[in-house]
Parts: structure tokens; C-alpha cells; sequence
């Protein structure tokens, strides 16, 4: 049985993204009936929160910018605070699809966390250079910290089921490109299960992301040393609460 | 040495000791922070009073110049006191984060509440 819209809240960190967000918000309560919505609004200088309350979503504004990770972690302990089953990350820019969050939901049936991966199949999502190869060996070392085989690690397009939300609402990283690899091999070792279904992703309204060579070679540096300080960190666990 | 620079390196000993204790006083610098300024200073006091326990130091440890010795003591010292000021920035930025995190939920369910009182004083109308 997957779990209800009812019990599913999506979590859309929003950083000064006013243009795209009620127009995303509109398209998750129109594709996704009785499922809620949390903003968070990470220290915006725009009308980001404003147009997000008005599109009908509930928002939590941050003080000053966290980044991706600090809004996350919110988010997780919303949904602990208020018994949510499942939260949903979705980006605010439209990059993607929440009619594609049922297949996620389902998903959950026999998993903990269910990434959306682009590159297994559906849509056209390319990247070259650099950035392809901090991909591969991201997608090979991640796969065997979460023992099943992932295609796309980057993905922020992720529903977290009950354990994942009692593991990340303490133990989220803030760090840069903590909300994908760190969190990856946080989950991994606390035993969650984690699988991939593969999603097309939609071009960002913002633009296409960048193929500059030296940016995708910082990337490569820096996404290794996330890798590295994560997997030298002391394993968290995952506390078990009686569930009824 | 002259007397010039025996007196010279026995106040700057002083002052240090003096700022640091002065702002320990006043609540402007917590132990755990001063504690290594007071050592160095008491050291740099000791030496700059008796330079003849530099000399002997240098000598036991074989160091062959002893002012190197006096060198690397302080720079491993303000190695060390950098190395805790990055623990504790660490500490903070992590404390407010929570703190970042729990007034924006607090804020959240204050409104929350708010429009639940609303709704309810309207349909008690």
C-alpha cells in the first residue's frame, strides 16, 4: 500500500526564487490533491515567502540563509512535528515533475529513501567533462555505502519515508552538497533503504546548468572532499521509536 | 644583553598578562579562551625575568640557537589556540543553525495559531 497524499508533505527549499514558485506550488496541488506544502524560505531578499503564502503553502521563513541542507533539516523536523509519514523534497524552480511523485511514493513501498535519478532511461539529461566523471565515481562509491546500485547520486528530486525523516530531522548536513552526498552515506549507514526510479527532469527556469570546465572541475574537487569528510565521519544512528 | 631590552621584554610579558587578565575580569574573554594567553604570558614573564632558563631548555631539548626555541613555542601556541577558535566557530555556526531553524518553526506555528483563533472567534459570532 503506498501512502497516502494525505500524509505526504513536500518540502521545497526556495532561495529568492519568487518567479517560479507559486506557479510550482499551483502545479503540486493541482497534480498532487491533499498532499501539503511547506516553503521554506531560506533568508529570501524577495517577495519569495509572500508569494508562496499567497499560492497557498505553508512557509517557514529562516532568519538568514542556511543553504539547501539547513532548509532541509527544517523541513524533516516540520514533517516529525506535525506526523507526517513521508516528506518530498521538490525544487522551487519547476526543474521537477510532481506529477512524477506517486511513482516515488510507490517507491517507498519497500524502500526508506527513493531517489528520482535522471540518466536511467527516462528524459535526456547529458552532463560532460568533469562533471561526468565526479558523477561516476560519486554514483559507484555511493552505491555500495547504500548497497544498492544508483545512476544518479545529485539528485534532489527525493521522498523520504518515516525512518528517513526520524534519521535526517537530527542529523541533516548543512555543509555544501551535504543534501546529496553527505546525506546519502548518513542514510546508508544508518540501515536505511534506499533505491532510485528514474524520472525525467525538466529544464530549470533558471537556466541550464554549467558546462564551464573550470566550474565543473571545482565541482569535481569539492564533491570529492564531501565524499571523503563524509565517509570519515563516525556513523549516526538511527534511533527506532515504538511505531504502532 | 642590555638592560634596555631585559626591561623591555619583562613589560611586554607584563602587559600582556595584564590586558588578559583585565578582560577575564570584566566578562569579556571566558577561562577556556585566556587560559592559553595566561601560559604564554607567564612563560614569556618567566624567561623575559630569568633568560637563563631559556638557555638551559634549549640546551636539554638541543636546540642550537635558543631563541628558534622560544620561536616554536610560539607559534606552536597560536597554532593551537587557532585550532580551538575553528572548533568553537564550528560550534556556533551549528547552534545557530538550530536556533535559525527552531525560531522559523516557532514563527510558523505562531501563525498557524493565530488563523486558528481567528476562525474560531469568527464562528463564535
Amino acid at each position: 500500500m503506498p501512502y497516502a497524499l494525505s500524509d505526504t508533505l513536500i518540502v521545497m527549499p526556495a532561495f529568492n526564487e519568487e518567479e517560479s514558485v507559486a506557479a510550482v506550488i499551483a502545479e503540486v496541488h493541482a497534480k498532487l490533491p491533499g498532499a501539503s506544502v511547506l516553503v521554506v524560505d531560506d533568508g529570501s531578499l524577495d517577495a519569495t515567502a509572500e508569494v508562496a503564502r499567497a499560492a497557498g503553502a505553508q512557509v517557514a521563513s529562516m532568519p538568514f540563509n542556511m543553504g539547501v541542507g539547513g532548509a532541509l533539516r527544517l523541513g524533516f523536523q516540520y514533517a516529525v512535528e506535525n506526523g507526517y509519514q513521508v516528506a518530498v523534497q521538490i525544487d522551487a524552480d519547476g526543474q521537477h515533475d510532481p506529477g512524477l511523485v506517486p511513482a516515488l511514493l510507490a517507491g517507498l513501498d519497500d524502500a526508506d529513501l527513493v531517489i528520482g535519478a535522471r540518466f536511467s532511461g527516462e528524459g535526456d539529461y547529458t552532463v560532460r567533462g568533469p562533471r561526468k566523471w565526479a558523477m561516476s565515481v560519486l554514483s559507484t562509491v555511493l552505491s555500495r555505502v547504500v548497497r544498492t546500485p544508483l545512476k544518479d547520486t545529485t539528485s534532489g528530486f527525493k521522498a523520504n519515508g518515516p525512518r528517513a525523516i526520524a534519521l535526517f530531522a537530527h542529523s541533516f548536513p548543512a555543509e555544501y552538497l551535504g543534501d546529496t552526498i553527505e546525506a546519502l552515506v548518513i542514510a546508508g549507514r544508518a540501515g536505511l533503504r534506499v533505491r532510485q526510479v528514474p524520472v525525467a527532469m525538466r529544464p530549470r527556469s533558471g537556466g541550464q546548468p554549467s558546462h564551464n570546465f573550470v566550474k565543473s572541475a571545482v565541482y569535481l574537487g569539492r564533491a570529492f572532499v564531501a565524499l571523503l569528510v563524509a565517509l570519515m565521519r563516525p556513523r549516526t544512528a538511527l534511533k527506532e521509536t515504538a511505531t504502532a | 644583553m642590555s638592560i634596555t631590552s631585559y626591561i623591555f621584554g619583562i613589560l611586554a610579558a607584563l602587559l600582556t598578562l595584564a590586558v588578559v587578565i583585565e578582560m577575564l575580569r570584566r566578562g569579556r574573554m571566558r577561562e577556556r579562551h585566556a587560559i592559553w594567553w595566561i601560559v604564554a604570558g607567564s612563560l614569556a614573564l618567566l624567561i623575559g625575568v630569568f633568560p637563563a632558563i631559556l638557555d638551559w631548555a634549549a640546551g636539554l631539548i638541543g636546540v642550537g640557537q635558543p631563541v628558534n626555541l622560544v620561536f616554536f613555542v610560539s607559534i606552536a601556541v597560536l597554532f593551537l589556540v587557532c585550532i580551538q577558535h575553528s572548533s568553537e566557530l564550528t560550534t556556533l555556526e551549528s547552534k545557530s543553525r538550530t536556533l535559525a531553524e527552531r525560531s522559523a518553526l516557532q514563527e510558523l506555528r505562531i501563525s498557524q495559531l493565530e488563523e486558528r483563533v481567528a476562525q474560531l472567534s469568527r464562528e463564535q459570532e
